[in-house]
């Protein structure tokens, strides 16, 4: 087995070498050499380990689970989240005070836009993602994961997917198409891992010891199938030079702006929403200790919503150069969409049915409750927005941005949040969570954070885009552009003030999660649960 | 009746399944576009950019100035008289990526060619709050300082050639040459600029004659974008899709 990890992992390490000697910029040559580093320091883990490739949390367990692959990955959502909602907090502020941009080429706007985006999808969500599926199908399977050290190849071939990326934006390495910036060799790197992942998930589905694959599962997997089939489709490239960094996409003009929509929205359709519901799927009924509300709505939810979701992508280019039959297509679909989203966030929420109380006494179901919330709340936000007539309005504007980040922030983080809340203890093998109102804390202060950002963009968005249609009396336009930007100012220091609060909240989540691992549970006031409470007196 | 629970048991009867779904809006909505010829207007005067308005382009990627500006008007009365003729798809048919945008911190810069001085974009992209108060756009003071990289401009013309822009052997074997002619108006060589991409600026972009400089080949494509295209020969009705 361990024969089989380090003959690929020596390739790799040649290949990076020899990338390294060739290449014509110094990105590529250091980037290749990362490589080279990461595939000796794999060979080297691997041999430290000899044929152990990861343990259960509960040395108890009867079935040996591959726990520590999950840990590791829990780790890193946590720290990546911090750091994409940083990066985030830095731009934001960026655009209230443009002085912040420092006038250096790593520290600009257009370079760290990018940097962030890519890590809070793909690093933060990702992490979350790989993490969560990793344990959900080894438990709703009752299998230890597939493929020995495959795991680890995932969870570590991915990190040095986000290094790759990250590094490579803030020295000005980018395909310049919106979250799919890496340029073609970190993109054919990311194949690599991707397939692998795919293996390692089937793997694990194939040693199965139940009949059925449950309903979580069955959305992971269209999530990781579907994303192999847009990136590699959207990233389609010719190098300049087989030893450089810098590629020419495939199409251009009209066609490549439909390929890069298509792959943009399902990066939303498949990746921040069909994998977090295979999250929701499995943890909201976990944590109400109540079955899915309806196991007919999910069948019909499911293969609708992937069914329609991916003929949404021209809703993002109304009224341009696209022919209208596209355009016209796109925003029919998207509208029809709101339909299966609401049949996840009902079933969700309604799993709910006989627990409400715990919204109570559990700051973790309440966490992911109002995650399904967001959920819901965005995904009829988007149908209206792709309404051609509204969209002649919001698009180009920070209505989209807010739209984003309730999606974002409200289902996607908080949804992982939770998630990372209800595995903390278990895979440090803790009693429970150091600490409850913490967690409480965590909450409000990332919902008043979503509040302020999603009111500030909303306003902001629709005041510029009527600032931009309005005439005077004599029927000029009415305001310059200057003037609608200065507009701005108030909303984008409320908005980053609301990144804060989220900032803040993430940063409590990484202590009490750190005091978790530690085995610390802090002294505080517990949560009672009221009926108990009743019943006893 | 239909039993979901066959698919449900079988997990290749559920790839197979999912992959089949997910293929049909795509298929369905962008193949089309490669084969209707409707898609792209009939239009003159759209050219492939020169070895120095590519450069600037790539440059315009590198600083990630899609993040702010779009390039893509959109028929709409305000959007006419603050920009300009809305854009068409045959405009942008020879960019590998396409540059449309999709959010307006800055403004649309689909038509900016032309509509400001080389020396206003000089003074703007060193301090841009020099000339604009209001704006909260990064200062690029290092465009000037880093010459432009030229030994290997015919290598991107190839890679261009090889996705589909008709770039000559003649404009490769050249590529260099007329990369430093179009910024120096008194070099040798600077006529043939002209000849073989018609409509070229040639002059000194960034106000520092000699080898050219990033700033050179940024305001080089900014002066070109949206003027390609001659719209007075150009006919609505007949490219209403």
């Amino acid at each position: 087995m361990n024969i089989l990890t380090i003959i690929p992992l020596g390739l790799g390490a040649l290949l990076g070498l020899y990338l390294s000697a060739g290449a014509v910029d110094t990105i590529l040559y250091i980037h290749g050499l990362l490589l080279c580093v990461f595939c000796f320091v794999g060979i080297f883990l691997v041999i430290k380990a000899g044929g152990n490739t990861g343990e259960p949390a509960n040395p108890k367990s009867l079935i040996k689970y591959n726990d520590s692959v999950v840990r590791a990955g829990m780790i890193a959502t946590t720290i990546w989240g911090v750091v994409g909602f940083t990066v985030g907090l830095v731009i934001a502020l960026q655009l209230a005070f443009p002085v912040l941009n420092l006038d250096l080429p790593w520290t600009s706007f257009g370079r760290l836009r990018p940097l962030h985006t890519s890590a809070v999808i793909f690093a933060f969500g990702g992490n979350a993602l790989i993490m969560t599926s990793f344990y959900v199908v080894q438990r709703t399977c009752q299998a230890r994961l597939a493929g020995g050290f495959a795991p680890w190849f995932v969870f570590w071939g991915y990190q040095l997917v986000i290094v790759l990326a990250a590094t490579g934006y803030v020295f000005g390495i980018t395909q310049g198409r919106e979250y799919a910036e890496p340029e073609w060799y970190v993109d054919l790197w990311l194949t690599i891992v991707w397939v692998v992942y795919l293996l390692v998930f089937l793997g694990t589905l194939w040693k199965r010891k139940e009949p059925h694959i449950y309903v979580a599962n069955w959305f992971y997997l269209a999530f990781i199938l579907t994303i192999a089939v847009l990136h590699i489709v959207n990233n389609l490239a010719f190098p300049v030079s087989w030893f450089g960094t810098k590629s020419y996409s495939l199409f251009s003009g009209v066609q490549d702006a439909l390929t890069q929509w298509w792959y943009g929205h399902n990066a939303v359709g498949f990746f921040l929403t069909a994998g977090f519901l295979g999250i929701m799927y499995y943890f909201v009924p976990k944590q109400a200790n109540r079955p899915v509300y309806s196991y007919r709505l999910s069948i019909v939810h499911f293969w609708s919503l992937i069914f329609l979701y991916i003929w949404a992508g021209p809703h993002h280019l109304h009224y341009t150069a696209l022919p209208d039959w596209a355009q016209t297509l796109g925003m029919t679909f998207s509208i029809m969409l709101w339909m299966p989203s609401w049949g996840g966030m009902i079933n969700g929420l309604m799993t709910l049915s006989g627990a409400w109380d715990k919204l109570r006494t559990d700051p973790i179901l309440r966490m992911m409750a109002i995650s399904v919330a967001f959920y819901g709340m965005s995904t009829f936000e988007g149908p209206l927005m792709s309404i051609k007539s509204v969209n002649a309005l919001s698009h180009y504007t920070d209505w989209t941005i807010g739209h984003v980040h309730s999606g974002a922030l409200g289902w996607v983080g908080m949804v992982s949040f939770g998630a990372i809340y209800f595995l903390a203890p278990k895979m440090f093998n803790r009693e429970k969570l150091y600490s409850l109102r913490l967690v409480s804390m965590h909450f409000w202060l990332a919902t008043l954070g979503i509040a302020l950002y999603a009111a500030a963009m909303w306003v902001s968005g629709i005041l510029q885009g009527l600032m931009w249609r309005s005439y005077d009396a004599l029927g000029f336009l009415e305001y310059s552009f200057a003037e609608t930007v200065a507009a701005m100012h108030p909303f984008y220091i409320i908005r980053a003030a609301g990144g804060g609060l989220f900032l803040l909240g993430a940063l409590i989540m990484a202590y009490n999660v750190y005091r978790t691992a530690k085995g610390d549970v802090r002294t505080e006031k517990p949560y009672v649960d009221a009926l108990a409470h009743t019943a006893s007196a | 009746m239909f039993d979901h629970g066959k698919i449900e048991r079988n997990s290749i009867l559920l790839v197979i399944g999912i992959i089949l779904v997910i293929s049909i809006g795509g298929i369905v909505e962008i193949a089309p576009l490669f084969y209707l010829e409707s898609t792209i207007e009939k239009v003159k005067g759209v050219r492939p950019y020169t070895p120095l308005e590519l450069a600037g382009r790539n440059i315009y990627i590198r600083e990630g100035c899609y993040n702010c500006h779009s390039q893509m008007v959109r028929p709409f009365k305000d959007e006419l008289e603050r920009y300009g003729h809305y854009s068409l798809a045959a405009e942008s048919m020879y960019d590998h990526p396409f540059q449309w945008g999709s959010k307006r911190t800055g403004p649309d810069l689909a038509r900016v060619g032309g509509k400001y001085s080389d020396e206003w974009h000089r003074t703007h992209l060193r301090d841009p709050r020099a000339l604009v108060p209001e704006s909260v756009m990064p200062g690029y003071p290092f465009l000037a300082e880093n010459k432009v990289r030229s030994r290997d401009i015919a290598d991107h013309l190839r890679a261009n050639r090889v996705v589909g822009v008709p770039y000559t052997d003649e404009m490769i074997a050249s590529a260099q040459t007329d990369m430093n002619a179009q910024a120096n108006p008194d070099a040798d060589g600077a006529e043939d600029v002209v000849k073989r991409y018609p409509g070229a600026s040639v002059r000194d972009f960034d106000g520092n004659p000699g080898t050219p400089s990033e700033l050179d080949a940024l305001i080089a494509y900014l002066q070109v974008l949206g003027t390609m295209v001659d719209f007075s020969t150009y006919n609505a009705k007949e490219n209403l899709r």
